[in-house]
């Protein structure tokens, strides 16, 4: 069984910057490649896009990853990825302003408010600032139970990620389905351990009730099988 | 008077649309500056450096160097009647940045896929109500209908916009000799279908959800309008694969997708044909699809267009989108008396 101890922790860090750096020089090279095709705005901006989904798919999986595989310390590279949805996201916008909409200060307030699709995507790019600036360690011990709130937050720019992407594209929408579905799927995993916390956390004298119902569930089965 | 002399050539007096040649860059121009940025190196990021010409660097990744399509060049008088005094995207920007959904939905995805696209032998169907019918094989079409090269715009309904040289003949040169019937109103058009080639048409996923084959159409008067061009070439060549070869149609004044790529059928209807974005989005895509600035689509504003001209990425121009692409005098007459919010 795998063990991870603080020495491999800094190696897993180093290895997911390089994850989360590689796809940027990527982009960089094909651009200049010309592989990105003749007018490449488009292709960046769907790519960083792209990126940003994908850097919240990893930082929602490291929770499931880490319970699953008993790796606790993984939860300790999660700041780290989260804060690459953060990156993603920013050269996403940067890349719509400058090079769609060429700086026009007018256009992209009157785009964001005109068009739900960037409202939906603006909205979340707001949550995942609050979320970045309030990372730091000195903000957290700050902002104490109010941190985890907050923090929550990450499941609603879960939800309007996707859309925005479902929301943005012409005809293509196998690609944008796929990651709705993918973040249900992580979203849905959560759900039990939310159900845990709000009806059995509470009310703790309760705890061994539910202990025998399962106990009654389980010998029931054991009648039907046997 | 004016009006004739449209479609005239070389006269001693220019009409006041007639292009001047020093406001027209010729591709030997453009080449140069090309190779210019190129000796530089410094490629001013992105799409300075056409990526075929770096092919070689693509085998240290282990990708095959591709083919290209091969164009011919095509002898064609000049018709600068319709030409602007705008800087002409380059050549390598108008064939490595296409939507062609047969090909893939990514702009690049016509370029790298399409380069192997047979285009010969090429028969185009011309029927319905016309009084002679017929199948040509493009090489016949091209004989028969002297070419021309008029310089467009290209607005695509995404907001970004091109100046392209087409060479070509006018829709409505094919469509008097065919003889349309009295009862001709609508011409629909027909892209080739061949998921052999075409991965798009086998693949949802690389071909949009669109129902192959791609189909468009126009009003009768909008055919036969001067402005509709079917195309053969462009920048004096034959068309690539990715920008619709052998044969497509070209309507200035309305959005890209109208201008139907590599045609196999042309026919003549008496009632209004389905145009495929017409059926995967009603609400999004009308029939006309004419440019216009007023009339915003969902998630695109169309008041303002990037537009892609020579130089590298942070080169491009935010401009005003004109109503019919700017060639409202030519066809604004043919929607008196609608309303174009309601006949987007």
């Amino acid at each position: 069984m795998l063990r991870l101890t603080t020495k491999h922790l800094f190696w897993l860090k180093l290895l997911f910057h390089l994850i989360g750096l590689l796809p940027i020089a990527y982009l960089v090279w094909s651009v200049m490649m010309g592989r990105a095709g003749g007018d490449p705005v488009q292709h960046i901006i769907h790519f960083t896009g792209i990126g940003a989904l994908n850097a919240l798919v990893a930082t929602l999986l490291i929770s499931p990853v880490a319970k699953t595989f008993k790796l606790g310390l993984l939860i300790q590279t999660r700041r780290l990825v989260g804060l690459y949805v953060f990156a993603y996201a920013s050269l996403h916008i940067l890349a719509f302003f400058s090079l769609d909409l060429l700086f026009a200060w007018h256009l992209l307030l009157s785009e964001v408010m005109k068009r739900p699709y960037i409202l939906v995507g603006a909205t979340a790019y707001v949550l995942l600032t609050a979320l970045s600036i309030t990372s730091l360690k000195s903000v957290m011990r700050k902002m104490g139970r109010h941190w985890q709130t907050l923090h929550n937050g990450v499941y609603l720019i879960a939800i309007l990620g996707p859309i925005h992407f479902y929301w943005s594209v012409k005809s293509e929408i196998i690609e944008p389905s796929l990651y709705i579905l993918g973040f249900c799927l992580l979203l849905l995993w959560r759900v039990p351990t939310w159900y845990r916390k709000k009806r059995i956390l509470p009310k703790s004298l309760e705890k061994g009730q539910v202990i025998k119902q399962t106990a009654i569930t389980r010998s029931a089965n054991e009648v039907v099988k046997g | 008077m004016a009006k004739h002399s449209r479609f005239t050539q070389g006269i001693l007096k220019r009409p006041r649309w007639h292009i001047s040649e020093q406001h027209s860059t010729p591709e030997a121009v453009f080449k140069a500056r090309r190779q210019i940025v190129k000796a530089l190196g410094l490629g001013a990021i992105g799409a300075s450096i056409p990526g075929y010409v770096q092919a070689g660097l693509f085998d240290l990744f282990g990708e095959q160097p591709k083919q290209r399509f091969i164009t011919t060049p095509l002898s064609f008088s000049v018709n600068a009647g319709f030409g602007q005094n705008e800087v002409q995207t380059p050549l390598d920007k108008v064939t490595t940045h296409n939507n062609f959904y047969e090909f893939g939905t990514s702009k690049q995805d016509p370029f790298e896929n399409a380069q192997g696209f047979k285009t010969s032998p090429w028969q185009i169907r011309i029927e319905g109500e016309v009084e002679r019918p017929m199948t040509l094989d493009i090489s016949e079409l091209i004989k028969r209908f002297p070419l021309e090269e008029r310089i467009y715009r290209l607005r695509c309904v995404e907001a970004w916009s091109m100046v392209i040289p087409w060479v070509g003949f006018s829709l409505a040169a094919l469509l008097k000799s065919v003889g349309v019937t009295s009862k001709g109103k609508y011409v629909a058009f027909e892209t080739a279908f061949d998921p052999e080639q075409m991965p798009g048409q086998r693949n949802r996923l690389m071909g949009g959800g669109i129902h192959y084959p791609y189909v468009e159409g126009l009003r009768m008067d909008e055919a036969m309008n001067e402005l509709t061009l079917l195309s053969v070439g462009l920048y004096g060549k034959t068309l690539p694969p990715q920008n619709g070869a052998p044969l497509r149609l070209v309507v200035p004044w309305k959005y890209g997708f109208k201008s139907i790529k590599s045609i196999v059928r042309i026919q003549v209807m008496e009632k209004q044909p389905p145009t495929s974005w017409n059926q995967l989005a009603p609400h999004e895509y009308g029939f006309y699809a004419n440019v216009n600035p007023a009339v915003d689509h969902p998630r695109w504003s169309q008041a303002s267009e990037r537009r892609i001209g020579a130089g590298g990425l942070f080169s491009a121009t935010r401009i005003d989108t004109q109503p019919f692409n700017g060639y409202g005098e030519f066809v604004a007459s043919l929607y008196d008396g609608m309303d174009l919010r309601q006949y987007y």
